[in-house]
């Protein structure tokens, strides 16, 4: 196959591409450390052990019959006609990237970056089921991410898909806007990692018998600051990359990109602490952590089209809808998700989905083959989330749903009292340490 | 409930694409979109209803 010359991109936006998707890998090494850090000490190395399977099953996955299915912009999909109107809903590539040239076009960049993004996507839920999910069951999930909901709902964001077409088919600004992946990536492992949460159920004494929870700490703090940092380093190659690919801008505006980015986490992280200390008299470093997450993952969709004060305030709100979003799950829903990643991933990357219809001003050639203004475009990203809860939650938990009565996702009742690297790897993370059974016991409140 | 719920969460995009495609006007599309936004959150809420906290299990 040969490339169109319209999907060849200009010589210094390729080399800031590159070197952009090669800064990718970091926010993965960021969560691995983050959800190692904020799980047991008992199941450490099963969950790093778990991070590295998951990745890999997940490029393996995309790479069978990801791109395939998600295709680019350009390139041929299959369509059908509703009411007049072209649908475009899947990509006709063909399997295992046959007749793809890995050239340096637009297309070979899009498949080099999805590769990191569709691991970082299934990297989410293994936070939210740490101490409890098994090794094989985790990779099964990861493999139906990578290669059904992702690749499906990114062709009809990044591919030139139906939400893309919102602005040219019906007059909604410049159609679903993404240009991160803050809903492509972000939002799809958090529902995938919601999903889990409900399938494999709460952590062994995690809830007293009159439903309040025990607080069950992280184990490593320093892991998961350090995650953070290495998140952003990650995240920043990320959003430059999928501005550059997806949002259509010039090499030039990476420089807004990655102001944006630093400025998002930083006044999410800020104001995550302020909540927890006036809250807590002090502030706590988990949800301090979380809401810098969130102040990442929300930066991500509108990080090339806005200005830095605005991305402040998308970070200062994603802070504070992440520390109260982690309670709100945990107290009232019941939903037991050690590594926050449900608050961190779903909630912030909706609330960077909708600040793209509040915040977003596109340049006169940017995204100008998705439609012709700036109105309506609030409502473009209310159907791409509304898509998102929609159709992808329902058909998220239905795959693992069906996963779960064919190779159970839970850990035995012992495998979860003797820890997960005892009972699944035959080790412990850390040797010289002795593990304690006391954790078990209810706690008197 | 649980079925109920997803049900709901699929007839509310349901609804959400046939206002963006049915009708014209800015304003009675985002009154639909709203609707069926909140059709996904009473989904949504007998999904959560359906998944009871597991309390205080023997140890």
């Amino acid at each position: 196959m040969t490339f169109q010359p319209s999907l060849a991109l200009p010589d210094t936006a390729l080399a800031v591409c590159v070197l952009s998707i090669f800064l990718v890998p970091l926010a993965c090494a960021g969560l691995v450390l983050i959800n190692t850090g904020l799980g047991r000490s008992r199941s450490a190395a099963q969950m790093a052990l778990s991070s590295l399977c998951v990745i890999s099953i997940a490029a393996i996955a995309y790479f069978v019959c990801g791109f395939s299915w998600q295709g680019f912009e350009g390139l041929p999909a299959h369509t059908f006609t509703a009411a007049g109107k072209s649908w475009n809903w899947i990509a006709a590539e063909p399997f295992f990237l046959r007749g793809v040239q890995l050239n340096g076009s637009a297309p070979s960049l899009a498949i080099w970056l999805q590769m990191f993004s569709v691991g970082l996507a299934a990297l989410i839920p293994l936070g939210t089921g740490a101490d409890r999910w098994r090794l094989g069951a985790s990779c099964a999930s990861a493999a139906l991410l990578a290669g059904c909901t992702y690749p499906l709902f990114a062709h009809w964001v990044w591919g030139g898909g139906w939400l893309a077409q919102l602005g040219s088919n019906f007059g909604l600004g410049r159609g679903f806007v993404d240009a991160g992946g803050s809903c492509s990536i972000q939002v799809v492992g958090g529902l995938t990692a919601l999903s889990i949460a409900w399938i494999v159920g709460p952590r062994r004494g995690k809830y007293s018998p009159d439903g309040m929870p025990a607080a069950i700490p992280g184990h490593n703090a320093i892991y998961v600051i350090f995650g953070c940092l290495l998140a952003l380093v990650g995240w920043t190659g990320l959003n430059c990359a999928g501005a550059i690919l997806f949002g259509g801008v010039g090499a030039g505006q990476v420089v807004q990109v990655a102001v944006n980015t630093i400025l998002s986490a930083g006044a999410a992280g800020l104001t995550a602490a302020a909540i927890t200390h006036t809250r807590f008299g002090k502030p706590d470093a988990s949800l301090v952590a979380n809401g810098w997450i969130g102040g990442l993952v929300a930066s991500s969709a509108a990080c090339a089209f806005i200005v830095p004060a605005a991305a402040a305030a998308i970070g200062i709100v994603a802070g504070a809808l992440v520390t109260f979003s982690v309670e709100w799950f945990e107290l009232r829903l019941g939903v037991d998700d050690p590594g926050g990643a449900i608050s961190a991933h779903a909630v912030a990357g909706i609330w960077g989905g909708l600040s793209v219809g509040l915040f977003a001003h596109f340049g006169d050639g940017v995204l100008k083959s998705h439609g012709g203004g700036n109105s309506g475009q609030f409502l473009a990203q209310l159907v791409g989330i509304a898509t998102l809860l929609g159709f992808v939650l329902p058909l998220t938990y239905f795959l693992n749903w069906l996963l779960n009565r064919v190779y159970p996702q839970r850990v035995a009742v012992e495998g979860e009292r003797q820890g997960l690297d005892l009972y699944e790897l035959g080790a412990g993370a850390y040797p010289e340490f002795m593990t304690h059974s006391d954790e078990f016991t209810q706690r008197k409140i | 409930m649980k079925l109920l719920g997803f049900l709901l969460l699929l007839a509310g995009w349901g609804i959400i694409l046939t206002a963006v495609v049915l009708l014209s006007q800015t304003p009675a599309r985002m009154a639909f979109v709203i609707a069926g936004l909140g059709v996904e959150a009473l989904g949504f809420a007998l999904v959560i209803r359906s998944h009871p906290i597991a309390r205080g299990e023997e140890e």
